[in-house]
């Protein structure tokens, strides 16, 4: 996993869902390492990032990362949640409670194929948290533990729910080059949620701004 | 002396079993009452919850239609040369039937408990239903499924209606319920307190158990 990471292939997000009165609808297709879903609260982004991972069903559309087709409506194809292998750290991050950090970090692994459990311990520093519970951890630690167990499952894409939301600005600015770590170093593509400019700017390299559900722009900055 | 103990024996023996029989199916009812929602729903909760409700003899005597000679599975069973009515079998199937509606809902409440986000987060990671059910829902859902078996188990002791009828009171399969039954008919007073005494505090030990799993 050294050198310049291969570039992914395009990710197609060209679906719409309705969930009581509210619609989402996207309509793209974006080849990028890191994509920036930007927008207020309420946008639809959280719900853009359930339907990736294959907790929601889209009305129509299809979804696809590079040549896999994981949601095709007209084809009737919905590639089960277990076997999308898209990782998800969402907002709450879900720490298994009854698990400590390194059965948390390799209940994916154990399910992946290969799986770079070292070397995501490594890239984020968490070796000597390893035989903690998850429920003494800090903020940041309790982020970085999440990253790590959704990495070391191999994601084919890894998607991420505002994951500098919960900490304080002096903590965001220490969990934010991990996550440019995970950008660099890994060829994982990412879908990044959030509604601070700043992080945007700091990584993503295509950003698509979200509000009501709907697409307002999509392009190589904000 | 001898025969109180070898009864309470029997009687916790066979409570022990019809808890085991009923943990399968008694987690995977509770498990789709909590988790799903479909046609039957309804039904599936009501049906399972029947037993608290009607007479036991009435669950009983249901009973004997589906496992007696000409019944639905008794004919297949018996092909089988698997005698059930009045044997040990049928004091673990009427156990297991009356204790089930009490472990399902303790572990339905445990399930409904765990947030769903961690089941979805072990899907994400690549983990089949099974896997998510043992390796997340299940470990967090303990408490309740604990309780749930506790009280199944208390219930399954205290039987008799049902056992009465699916197993009799012959010496082979007498309960301690059935004991007592029969030792007051036949004046044995004293043995009868005794059984009494015996079940209460089996009964005591296990509500309270269950009890402080579903308080803490």
């Amino acid at each position: 996993m050294t050198g310049e990471a291969p570039a992914p292939g395009p990710i197609t997000l060209d679906f719409a869902l309705r969930q009581g009165g509210f619609a989402l609808e996207m309509r793209e297709r974006i080849k990028a390492r890191v994509v920036a879903l930007f927008g207020p609260s309420g946008a639809g982004k959280t719900t853009a990032l359930e339907s990736i991972a294959g907790l929601r069903r889209p009305r129509r559309g299809v979804i696809r990362i590079g040549e896999r087709t994981l949601f095709d409506a007209g084809a009737g194809v919905d590639v089960p949640c277990h076997l999308r292998r898209v990782g998800y750290v969402p907002q709450d991050l879900a720490l298994f409670p009854h698990m400590n950090v390194r059965r948390n970090i390799l209940y994916g692994a154990a399910a992946g194929p290969g799986g770079g459990f070292d070397h995501v311990i490594a890239l984020l520093e968490l070796g000597p948290l390893l035989d903690r519970g998850v429920a003494g951890l800090s903020g940041g630690e309790r982020q970085r533990v999440a990253l790590a167990r959704a990495l070391a499952a191999s994601p084919a894409l890894l998607l991420l729910d505002e994951p500098l939301a919960a900490l304080d600005a002096a903590l965001r600015s220490r969990i934010l080059p991990y996550l440019e770590r995970i950008r660099d170093e890994l060829a994982t593509p990412m879908i990044y949620v959030s509604h601070a400019e700043a992080e945007v700017r700091a990584l993503a390299d295509r950003v698509v701004v979200l509000d009501g559900g709907r697409v307002l722009r999509s392009g190589a900055g904000l | 002396m001898n025969e109180v103990l070898s009864v309470a024996g029997f009687t916790a023996g066979m409570a022990a079993l019809a808890t085991a029989v009923m943990l399968p199916p008694g987690l995977a009812v509770a498990w789709v009452l909590a988790r799903r929602r479909f046609p039957g729903h309804a039904a599936l909760d009501t049906l399972v919850s029947l037993p608290l409700v009607l007479p036991p003899v009435a669950t009983g005597l249901i009973l004997v239609t589906v496992l007696g000679r000409r019944g639905v599975l008794g004919g297949l069973l018996e092909r089988m040369g698997l005698e059930v009515m009045f044997t040990w079998r049928a004091v673990v199937v009427a156990m297991a039937v009356m204790g089930l509606p009490l472990l399902v809902r303790s572990a339905r409440a445990g399930f409904e408990q765990v947030d769903r986000r961690y089941e979805q987060i072990a899907a994400t990671l690549g983990a089949r239903p099974s896997r998510v059910f043992f390796t997340v829902s299940l470990p967090l859902a303990r408490r309740g499924v604990l309780a749930g078996a506790l009280l199944g188990f208390s219930r399954a002791l205290g039987e008799f209606g049902a056992t009465i009828m699916v197993a009799g009171a012959l010496p082979g399969t007498r309960t301690i319920a059935v004991a007592i039954y029969t030792y007051t008919e036949t004046g044995q007073d004293a043995a009868a307190a005794v059984m009494l005494a015996v079940s209460a505090a089996i009964a005591f030990g296990a509500l309270l158990a269950s009890n402080r799993l579903t308080a803490a």
